[in-house]
């Protein structure tokens, strides 16, 4: 009656990990279980409220969609890795945080929390491509994420300014144009 | 002194652990525990005639499955009701698990426990339960007709019936130069939290203990009722609220089932145990509000002054009352908004119907009597050719009038005194921010264009800050860090922050060392919980009290060992100095050093507090009479009745001529909760709460088939809102302090969703020229509206024509 078990090896946040689990085992539940990276937040189940968005290879990607053995190889980031991300920096409460994290504190783009790792997620990936948006596209950048606490009128903001944020931690050469946000610092054995 | 951190937008120190994904909700706790899952009734209402669970027990890693007739003693009778009433003649509440009969879809019957919740879902999926269906009652006017019954004992599912009268009203409308008559309908919604409900339970097999963790707004009310139910001692039983992602009111009910039988499985099977519950769970199993049919007729005089307002309404309570008839009460009371109704009587009944119960969701009643008053306000406004602004503000309770009792009982069973508020100065804000007297070149603008706009108003009063009480204790450690505990919860409102301001200015200290606890019984026993934008009134102010308290010892402390007076001290940034003379000095933490009088140092600052330090006088006891040890305090806030804040909300919005599609151009809040602690956290309150009033007034509501099903019960199909949806919220502040507390503050937390459905239906009849009566309103309704108008089935406004209504009566003054 036991549940076949499939060993999975992925890159999360830059680190080896593997796991048995089996083939049913959402990437979420992998994630926040298996692996106790509990910053991954799960709000639906069914890939409407973006709460669980991780990088899938610097793409967002609903986690609660995915099945931890789709995973097999590939190179995973969420919200406990932004902070390892080049353009992270160290806060006065000792937290390493990237623009975006940044912003969301400085623009109060949180209240409870829950969905936030997924904005944040979501939000990394879009100014990796977006670097420099207008408010109306900033508006449109979080609109496949539920908030229920904040309105989205600070989120809104937080986007702008991490755009702000980003731009003067821009090292010049850190990256080529067009490259997908880059790996983090102790990155090893990414996709093929 | 220090810069004073009450009222700045200072950053919140909830947020760089939030961001970094450092936050622990209750799934994030209890890697190892078991898991629970639930077999829901899919009947709304039945009876259960046999609950088959072989196959379920043959699958690996079920540990135990529990129908009603598995529950011992307490567990197995009805749960509490928690808000007796004498007009609650027939109130009823529900099992933990169901007993016999089912009376709404999602229901639980049976518990299982395994390994994990793959597992037990996998389990629950085995079990097979047979069904005898009964007559099912849905909606407000099949309970109301009562045909067929929720509950057999319950004649007619009238739950509670209950009238409060003011004056002689039949007298005034009989004798009032107009009258008008009403009917105003407010769809279900539900509060729904991105975090839904969660229970992580330990037994201490050792010391006979139960530690459990609950996603709720209460966790001294879970506390109490998890040790009643389970026959323990209160000093056996500790409940913490971890990080909570939302709760909007659903999550002060309490205890839920899953509260009571998720501790009861880990005390029975002796090993951690939790339940996470899932969307779907949410939808069908935790609660809902907003469902009521009003009947308003109001008596008016030539300039549009009430002279008499009877409201009969019709309250859907779900399928059990365990929350009391509370959402009634704030809607029978808070309906009259900053207005002088003449007489008044207003009349409900609260019903059963084979649904999802009913509790507060943010807001709690208010968002359907402000509809109720403020729809009364536009047709009294119509019907005499008036502007709706002066209307309102003719009838509106002026500043020389606080405090003004209305003569009815409020939700906490205390007069309905309004304590302060300056309702024209409100106005005269919004009807500047929104650009009351300009809209009529605007509309001429639009269409010119062919464009519809209209421009919606909507005001409301909101008690805030309703008792018994909350307390704290605040303690200075001999590092000089406070620690702040308080009882109440937090879901998202920021009191780490702002109660740390609170206590950073009164007793002098930086706000970095600050560190406040919130929903912990182990640290604060005494506590009521998050509900009624009670927070920052309630909880603030017992902050305030035991950090004076603090302030007052270490000032006592201090002067004796600095052979001062203490009038001559002051505290700057955490230490005590002679004023004037700063070098006279000594931190807090050595005033902690010295409040702590030690035989054993533990290090070298506290060798000062030893017995041969001769820091101590030795004709006096070390500890002084009347006196405790430690530099710490206690102290409680119990009002004699709410605060009452206010706010009025303007709306601009769009009609698409062909497709019916509704767009707000601008959305304009004016609030008043008096002296804001942090105003970039009230701001963001506001801001959520219009979010979910938009959501309530034109996307969000609870489907429900005849036969008792919901169509909708997923993020697929319940639309709320995304950033596209919700306009740009603009905002202006009055701050009129509340006489009552001692910081003068009003709770802010529910006041952005109450008016939003009155104000959009408000635009939206402004720009289509006939009434809009019930909400929320999609395209297609608003569609159907246009047919029916067009077929002549619904009268329009007198002012159909759009004349320019504030130009045409601008020369009228302002009272």
């Amino acid at each position: 009656m036991s549940e076949v078990l499939h060993e999975v090896t992925l890159t999360v946040n830059g680190v080896r990990r593997t796991a048995s689990v089996p083939a049913r085992r959402l990437l979420s539940d992998f994630l926040r279980h298996d692996l106790t990276l509990t910053g991954t937040h799960v709000g639906c189940e069914h890939g409407v409220c973006g709460a669980c968005t991780v990088l899938v290879g610097g793409e967002p990607m609903r986690s609660c969609l995915m099945f931890a053995v789709s995973a097999q190889g590939l190179e995973v980031t969420t919200v406990e890795g932004l902070g390892l991300l080049p353009d992270a920096r160290v806060c006065a409460t000792g937290q390493s945080m990237n623009p975006v994290q940044q912003a969301f504190t400085e623009c109060h783009g949180l209240q409870c929390g829950f969905c936030t790792p997924g904005l944040l997620t979501t939000v990394t990936a879009y100014l990796d491509d977006h670097p420099d948006p207008t408010s109306d596209e900033a508006r449109a950048a979080i609109s496949g994420n539920l908030c229920r606490c904040t309105g989205y009128q600070n989120i809104v903001k937080s986007v702008l300014r991490a755009a702000e944020i980003r731009a003067e931690r821009r090292v010049p050469d850190a990256a080529e144009p067009g490259e997908r946000h880059p790996k983090p610092a102790a990155a090893g054995g990414g996709p093929s | 002194m220090s810069t004073r951190l009450f009222g700045t937008p200072i950053k919140r120190k909830e947020d760089p652990r939030l961001v970094t994904g450092g936050g622990r909700y209750l799934d994030d706790l209890g890697h190892d525990a078991l898991a629970a899952a639930f077999v829901r009734s899919p009947h709304a209402h039945a009876r259960v005639v046999d609950i088959d669970a072989d196959d379920a027990f043959e699958l690996d890693g079920v540990l135990g499955i529990y129908a009603h007739d598995d529950l011992p003693g307490k567990v197995g009778e009805p749960l509490p009701l928690l808000i007796p009433h004498p007009a609650l003649t027939h109130g009823r509440t529900g099992y933990a698990l169901a007993r016999e009969e089912v009376n709404h879809v999602g229901e639980p019957l049976v518990m299982v426990v395994a390994t994990d919740r793959y597992v037990a879902e996998d389990a629950c999926q085995r079990i097979r339960v047979r069904y005898e269906p009964l007559p099912v009652v849905v909606g407000i006017e099949s309970a109301r007709d009562g045909a067929a019954v929720v509950h057999p004992d319950v004649p007619g599912n009238v739950a509670a019936h209950l009238t409060q009268v003011v004056g002689d009203v039949d007298a005034a409308l009989a004798t009032a130069p107009h009258t008008l008559t009403l009917e105003l309908d407010i769809e279900r919604s539900a509060s729904t939290p991105l975090e839904g409900r969660g229970v992580y339970a330990q037994w201490d097999d050792e010391r006979d203990e139960l530690r459990m963790y609950s996603s709720t707004q209460t966790s001294t009310g879970v506390r109490a009722a998890v040790a009643a139910k389970l026959d323990l001692p209160l000093a056996k039983v500790e409940c913490i609220a971890p990080d909570v992602g939302g709760g909007f009111g659903v999550k002060i009910m309490h205890p839920w089932p899953e509260e009571v039988l998720v501790p009861w499985a880990a005390r029975l099977l002796r090993q951690p145990v939790k339940w996470v519950e899932d969307r779907r769970e949410h939808f069908v199993s935790a609660a809902h509000e907003r469902g009521q049919l009003h009947t308003v007729t109001v008596g008016f005089d030539d300039d549009g002054h009430l002279l008499a307002l009877d409201v009969k309404f019709w309250h859907d309570n779900g399928a059990y009352t365990p929350y009391g008839i509370i959402v009634p009460i704030i809607t029978a009371t808070q309906l009259l908004g900053p207005y002088k109704p003449g007489a008044y009587r207003v009349e409900f009944w609260s019903l059963y119907t084979n649904t999802v119960l009913v509790t507060p969701y943010r807001g709690a009643g208010r968002p359907q009597g402000c509809f109720a008053m403020e729809r009364t306000m536009d047709a009294i406004a119509d019907r005499l050719g008036l502007d709706r602004a002066q209307v309102r503000a003719r009838n509106f309770i002026l500043p020389s009038e606080m405090p003004y009792d209305h003569g009815l009982l409020f939700q906490d069973g205390r007069p309905l005194k309004y304590d302060s508020g300056d309702f024209p100065a409100t106005l005269n804000k919004l009807k500047a921010l929104v650009g009351w007297d300009d809209f009529a070149t605007e509309r001429a603008a639009a269409v010119a264009q062919g464009r519809k706009v209209g421009l919606g108003i909507g005001c409301y009063v909101e008690g805030t800050g309703v008792g018994p009480y909350e307390g704290s204790h605040v303690q200075v450690e001999t590092s000089g860090r406070v620690n702040v505990s308080i009882g109440l919860t937090s879901q998202g409102q920021g009191h780490e922050t702002v109660f740390a301001q609170i206590v950073a200015d009164e007793l002098g200290v930086r706000m970095e060392d600050v560190f406040v606890t919130t929903g912990d019984t182990r640290k604060m026993g005494y506590a009521v919980g998050t509900f009624a934008s009670r927070a920052a009134v309630m909880s603030g102010s017992a902050v305030a009290l035991a950090a004076r308290r603090v302030r007052a010892k270490a000032l006592r402390i201090a002067a004796d060992a600095l052979e001062v007076s203490p009038d001559d001290l002051e505290i700057v940034e955490g230490t005590v100095q002679v004023k004037g003379a700063p070098a006279t000095s000594m931190t807090l933490g050595t005033v902690s050093v010295l409040s702590n009088p030690l035989r054993y140092a533990f290090d070298e600052a506290t060798q000062a507090a030893t017995q041969f330090a001769g820091t101590f006088d030795p004709q006096k006891p070390p500890v002084a009479e009347g006196e405790e040890p430690g530099l710490e305090g206690k102290d409680f806030y119990s009002p004699t009745q709410a605060t009452f804040a206010n706010g009025m909300h303007a709306a601009i919005v769009e009609t698409d001529p062909v497709t019916a599609e509704i767009r707000i151009l601008r959305y304009c809040v004016v609030h008043d909760c008096g002296p804001m602690i942090n105003p970039m956290i009230v701001e963001g309150q506001v801001h959520g709460g219009v979010a979910q009033g938009v959501g309530g007034a034109l996307y969000e509501r609870m489907v429900y088939d005849d036969s008792g099903q919901l169509l909708n019960a997923s993020f697929m199909d319940f639309l709320m809102p995304y950033a596209s949806e919700v306009p740009t919220i603009e905002t202006d502040h009055l701050e009129t302090p509340s006489p009552l507390n001692p910081l003068g503050i009003k709770g802010a937390g529910e006041a952005g969703c109450i008016p939003v459905s009155a104000v959009i239906a408000s635009a939206i009849e402004d720009a289509e020229g006939f009434p809009i009566t019930r909400m929320p309103i999609s395209p297609a309704d608003l569609w159907a509206l246009r047919r029916r108008y067009a077929a002549g089935e619904i009268r329009p406004l007198r002012r159909a024509s759009h004349p320019s209504e504030s130009a045409a009566r601008a020369e009228e003054p302002t009272p």
